[in-house]
């Protein structure tokens, strides 16, 4: 990150989630609410980047974004990187675990899957990693992650 | 085991124990008494064989059960939610043995009552209890699970019979022969998983030239409505029906599994030879479900 020129200005305190999955950048911002706040915010669309071709990038100033609240983002850009930027200088970078169960923000593909038809919040587990694959608890039907839908 | 709902959560060590049950039970080495205790028998979606067997092992064990089947006759049509209707049942009965169309039906059961749950079929998904029986059975007949040439032949892509036997004997270093159409094949999840862990598979789309090495020829249906053209269906059916012929030079032990009802995928000529062993199969049905039963319950013996 530190030799990829970044298109945006610096933040003094906050957080830079770097390598975005390209175009995704917009519902990450949304998973983690923070469109919804007055801080200020910038996001890159479709940066070029040398370790994924295109990227999103998303910079919140006076925000520290956790670990815990980063891996809600795992299934729709799991190469992110966070940075918590503390007086210009980075202080922390992490990566994006990927949990081994998932509930409740993927909706079932299958249309007999009993998640669909009564009043359950759904559950998938994690059945590859790359591509990410998921397996639904119940109708026990495997998508990748492409396939599937989210409610957040 | 607190319920039974899909071989994903059968380990080989319970599989291990419901087969010596099961084997306890029927050579009646044991007595399991279910006296008192009520089974209800929901099958939401009707299945004739799977039921009785089901009512037979029940009684076999002297418990009682209540039956529903088909959706015509209760509460599902006035529109209670599958909920509320297994809530209500689950106050009346101590197991509740379940046939559902709708995939994970078993698994949201589970969950929303107290007292055990057996799968007996959701949609396309799970059948767990013909899996443990074909288990059963193949230990019957083989001695052991252990290190077996199995082929699975006919519809291996919807029938979930196939699906459930291949991932169960995935943990005894089974060899395995697919034989089917080529666009009935075995789904491609269930062949990932094979390699994942390092099975031995080949997929033919015919039997004969490795029928001398099976120790088990597992025979599902083809259905002709799974053919788009009619002319295709009559192409390859005869390569999926089995005959006295084909058992020529098979080997001694060899057996011919089928989870019934047939149409004409056996010939009725191979019912009378040593190697067919599908209606003695549907006997172990009612033994191995006897020993679930015992397991789910913690009957006393
Ligand atoms: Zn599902």
């Amino acid at each position: 990150m530190n030799k990829e020129k970044l298109k945006v200005d610096p933040i003094k305190n906050g957080t830079v989630i770097d390598h975005v999955t390209a175009g995704k950048a917009l519902k990450v911002a949304d998973i983690l609410n923070i469109g919804n706040s007055t801080k200020e915010i910038m996001i890159g669309l479709n940066l070029s980047s040398k370790k994924m071709k295109k990227k999103d990038i998303i910079k919140v100033e006076n925000r520290e974004i956790s670990k815990e609240e980063a891996n809600s983002i795992a299934l729709i850009s799991p190469t992110a990187t966070l940075i918590i930027i503390k007086n210009y200088k980075v202080v922390k970078k992490f990566g994006i675990d990927i949990p081994k169960e998932i509930k409740q923000h993927i909706i079932c593909p299958n249309s007999h899957c009993i998640t669909n038809l009564e009043q359950v919040k759904t559950r998938f587990i994690l059945a590859g990693k790359n591509p990410i694959e998921v397996r639904c608890a119940y109708c026990e039907k495997k998508y990748f992650i492409d396939e599937v839908k989210f409610s957040f | 085991m607190k319920h039974l709902i899909s071989m994903q959560d059968v380990s080989t060590k319970d599989i291990m124990k419901l087969i010596d049950l099961a084997d306890k039970i029927e050579n009646k080495k044991i007595n399991v008494d279910m006296t008192g205790k009520l089974a209800a028998l929901l099958f939401f979606e009707p299945s004739t064989r799977t039921h009785f067997s089901f009512e037979t092992a029940v009684k076999k064990l002297g418990g009682n059960t209540f039956s529903m089947s088909g959706t015509n006759s209760t509460s599902v049509k006035k529109g209670e939610t599958l909920s509320d209707t297994l809530m209500t049942i689950s106050m009346y009965a101590d197991l509740i043995v379940m046939r559902h169309i709708i995939e994970g039906a078993a698994r949201f059961a589970a969950e929303t009552v107290d007292v055990p749950v057996i799968n007996a079929g959701d949609g396309t998904n799970q059948h767990p209890t013909q899996a443990m029986l074909d288990l059963y059975s193949i230990k019957k007949t083989q001695g052991t699970l252990e290190n077996l040439t199995i082929g699975l032949i006919g519809d291996l892509r919807l029938g979930r019979t196939v699906h459930s036997l291949s991932q169960a004997l995935s943990d005894f270093n089974t060899k395995f022969y697919f034989a089917s159409p080529s666009h009935l094949q075995m789904p491609k999840y269930i062949t990932d998983d094979l390699d994942k862990k390092g099975i031995h598979y080949q997929e033919l789309e015919d039997i004969k030239e490795v029928m001398h090495e099976l120790d088990i020829m597992y025979v599902t249906r083809i259905q002709k409505e799974r053919f788009a053209v009619l002319e295709d269906y009559e192409k390859v059916k005869d390569s999926y029906i089995i005959t006295k012929k084909l058992l020529e030079g098979v080997k001694n032990n060899f057996k011919v599994l089928h989870p019934l009802p047939r149409v004409n995928e056996i010939t009725t000529e191979v019912d009378n030879t040593k190697y067919a062993y599908y209606f003695q199969q549907a006997k172990n049905g009612v033994y191995m479900r006897q020993a679930i039963i015992t397991e789910l319950l913690n009957l006393k013996y």
